[in-house]
């Protein structure tokens, strides 16, 4: 695989984990607005709802913080990971986003025809051949093997109504 | 001797050839899952998961089992030959496996790595056949307050226990309890923490979680890297195997120690990972050629591997007694007795006897069977890792797409995985624990429910958690698992003064 562009730059660990770590927080926030709607004292039946949520979220939120404090002070001038890294990584994230969110409209299966090919055709760089016999090898052993023997249906889309599976 | 007779009908039930066959296709899969980047132990069963959905309930845990089994013993494969850790507990694997490969002595790596794997489960296997039934008897008089102790005590040694920083590993877990509150309120009926978002009524499901964070999130993890597999040729016949064998018994106080801290380390919910590092350390200490550690020391696989597999058997004691799973893979486990209508827990042992004896009867017979399936097919598994990535990646990721789907038949549990995919790789990159993370969304309602019950029986008291001498005691154990790292720093930071300055063991 290509490991894309040599150069050393891209966004700093400390940085990258802060913002993570400030994510978690902002989490623990929405955990505690939602168990403060539900309620958080007691009710007639004991604690309600909200009550253990409720301290599940002060939690969050007090140990992000701790973690917070240890990632800023760190001593740690690395980097997150490169630019040209983190291409890679949203090269497959993207595409795997346009998958899932084809899936409903188009079935599993020619979702994942086309996943399969573009991945191996750009990333992989292989010859048309190969990538139809896998691409078109892959949905039918698992039609196969979930649908026939194990008897788990998939999501289908226009193409497979048509064929009449 | 009930616990014997149960046992024999175990092995009835295990040997019928319909479970046979289940049992070699799950250590198959298995080992293709452990080879294989991205469909680690816990993701592979819950991918799977589905396909079992129409088996019996035994039958179901046979080929699931057999599947981690397989995951376990495949990690081993891709450590030696290629010096990559298929699985985290292999990793320790490697430091001397894969020199040895270099050597030219990969068949004795493996059959070493091999056999001690399934010497630490073997050993695994008789304590849970022993203790197990023990365990969930006197776990039968637990009431909210001592279960409650209990899911103390497994996340405080999560806390302790880990090599992550302690806050880490909390903010991880309490995303995972808080992931575990969404939706239906199983004590009042109420809906929480949905904001209006008619998906999120039944909750997250941790299936989802386990193949968006381990699968997705490890795919994303070795794209960043660039994997070039570069690896020797795995050749393993019968003479090496045997002439291997012959050298092992003289290992047998590593292989028994090793055993031991397997065990302890299983049950405790830290698992299999730190076993294997603990172990290698110890062997290197105690070894009388501990310094050629790390060059290729037979001795220097067989310690890691098995506490390894002496610790991922062992982490199944806990799910099936008490229903506290010692791993992710074990929670995955205990996530599939739940959708089969079966309550985890010491009821286990009274109502579904046929169950747990031939789920135990059958990691007898599924560790035979994976000797013998990896000891022959390692060609083949190591051809498997021959074949490249960008082919490999795709065809990972629709599988983990497949298998979120299947959970419940919803398109929206296919884009969850992703989004969790996305977090699990900014998770693991800023060294946060995934597995407490897991276990959390497991046991967080169960967690919560004996919680609020105590509560609820002491009028808001929390003087409940010390009301007898039962449920102090667990919780005081899990206090010291929760401050064991302070505790230990401090035990030698005092033996260091006391002794004096420059006698410190290296």
């Amino acid at each position: 695989m290509t490991t894309g562009s040599s150069s050393n730059t891209g966004p700093t660990h400390k940085l990258v984990e802060a913002g993570v770590t400030l994510l978690i927080a902002l989490f623990g926030v929405i955990v505690i607005a939602g168990s403060l709607k539900a309620g958080i004292n007691w009710g007639p039946e004991g604690p309600r709802a909200g009550f253990f949520p409720f301290y599940i979220g002060l939690f969050i939120i007090a140990s992000s913080g701790i973690n917070l404090w240890n990632g800023l002070r760190e001593d740690n001038d690395g980097l997150f990971a490169e630019w040209g890294q983190l291409r890679q990584v949203l090269s497959v994230v993207i595409p795997t986003g346009i998958y899932v969110g084809s899936m409903p409209f188009i079935g599993l299966y020619v979702a994942s025809t086309i996943f399969i090919a573009w991945f191996m055709r750009w990333l992989g760089k292989y010859n048309w051949i190969t990538v139809l016999a896998v691409a078109l090898g892959m949905p039918l052993v698992t039609y196969l093997i979930f649908e026939r023997w194990f008897m788990v249906p998939l999501p289908k889309g226009p193409v497979e109504e048509w064929l009449d599976l | 001797m009930e616990e014997l007779v149960n046992l024999f009908h175990g092995f009835a039930v295990a040997l019928q050839p319909y479970n046979i066959m289940l049992m070699v296709i799950g250590i198959v899969l298995g080992v293709i899952i452990g080879v294989l980047p991205g469909l680690g132990g816990a993701n592979g069963v819950a991918i799977l998961l589905p396909l079992t959905f129409s088996m019996s309930p035994t039958s179901a845990i046979i080929m699931l089992s057999c599947i981690y089994w397989g995951a376990l013993f495949g990690g081993a494969i891709t450590s030696i030959l290629f010096n990559i850790p298929g699985e985290p507990w292999s990793v320790a694997t490697t430091f001397d496996g894969y020199p040895m490969a270099q050597q030219g002595k990969a068949g004795e790596a493996l059959t070493a790595a091999f056999t001690s794997s399934f010497v630490g489960a073997l050993f695994a296997v008789v304590m849970i056949t022993l203790v197990a039934p023990l365990v969930a008897s006197f776990a039968l008089q637990f009431g909210p307050a001592e279960k409650f102790a209990v899911y103390f005590l497994a996340f405080c040694s999560f806390v302790g226990l880990s090599k992550e920083p302690p806050f880490k590993t909390i903010a991880a877990m309490m995303i995972g309890f808080a992931l575990a509150a969404v939706g239906l309120d199983s004590i009042t009926g109420q809906l929480r923490l949905t904001f209006g978002v008619t998906h999120l009524l039944n909750g997250f499901d941790f299936l989802i979680a386990v193949i968006g964070l381990f699968g997705i999130g490890e795919i994303l993890l070795t794209m960043e890297e660039g994997l070039a597999f570069r690896g020797g040729k795995a050749k393993i016949n019968l003479r090496v195997v045997l002439q291997t064998w012959k050298e092992l018994p003289k290992y047998w106080m590593t292989s028994l120690r090793s055993c031991f801290i397997g065990c302890w380390m299983g049950i405790t919910p830290a698992g299999a990972t730190p076993a294997s590092f603990m172990s290698y350390g110890i062997a290197k200490r105690m070894a009388k050629n501990g310094k050629n550690f790390g060059k290729g020391e037979i001795e220097g696989v067989v310690a890691p591997e098995t506490a390894a597999h002496a610790a991922g058997t062992a982490a199944l004691l806990p799910m099936l007694s008490l229903g506290v799973p010692g791993s992710p893979t074990a929670a995955v486990l205990l996530g599939g007795l739940l959708i089969w209508g079966l309550q985890p827990g010491p009821m286990l042992f009274v109502e579904q006897k046929e169950f747990v004896w031939g789920l135990i009867a059958s990691m007898y017979l599924g560790n035979i069977v994976g000797l013998l399936v990896v000891l022959t097919c390692v060609p083949i598994f190591a051809a498997i890792l021959r074949v490249p990535f960008s082919i490999i990646a795709p065809l990972i990721l629709v599988l983990c797409a497949i298998g979120a789907y299947s959970v419940h038949s919803s398109t929206f549990d296919v884009m969850l995985m992703l989004v969790f995919g996305v977090i699990g790789y900014l998770l693991k990159k800023c060294n946060y624990p995934l597995a407490p993370l897991v276990l959390a969304i497991v046991l967080g309602d169960k967690a919560e429910e004996a919680f609020r019950q105590s509560l609820l029986g002491s009028q808001g008291s929390f003087g409940i958690f010390l009301s007898n001498p039962l449920v102090s005691t667990i919780m005081i154990l899990g206090l010291i698992a929760l401050f064991w790292s302070v505790i230990q720093e401090g035990y030698t930071r005092l033996r260091a003064t006391v002794a004096g300055p420059g006698s410190r063991a290296a």
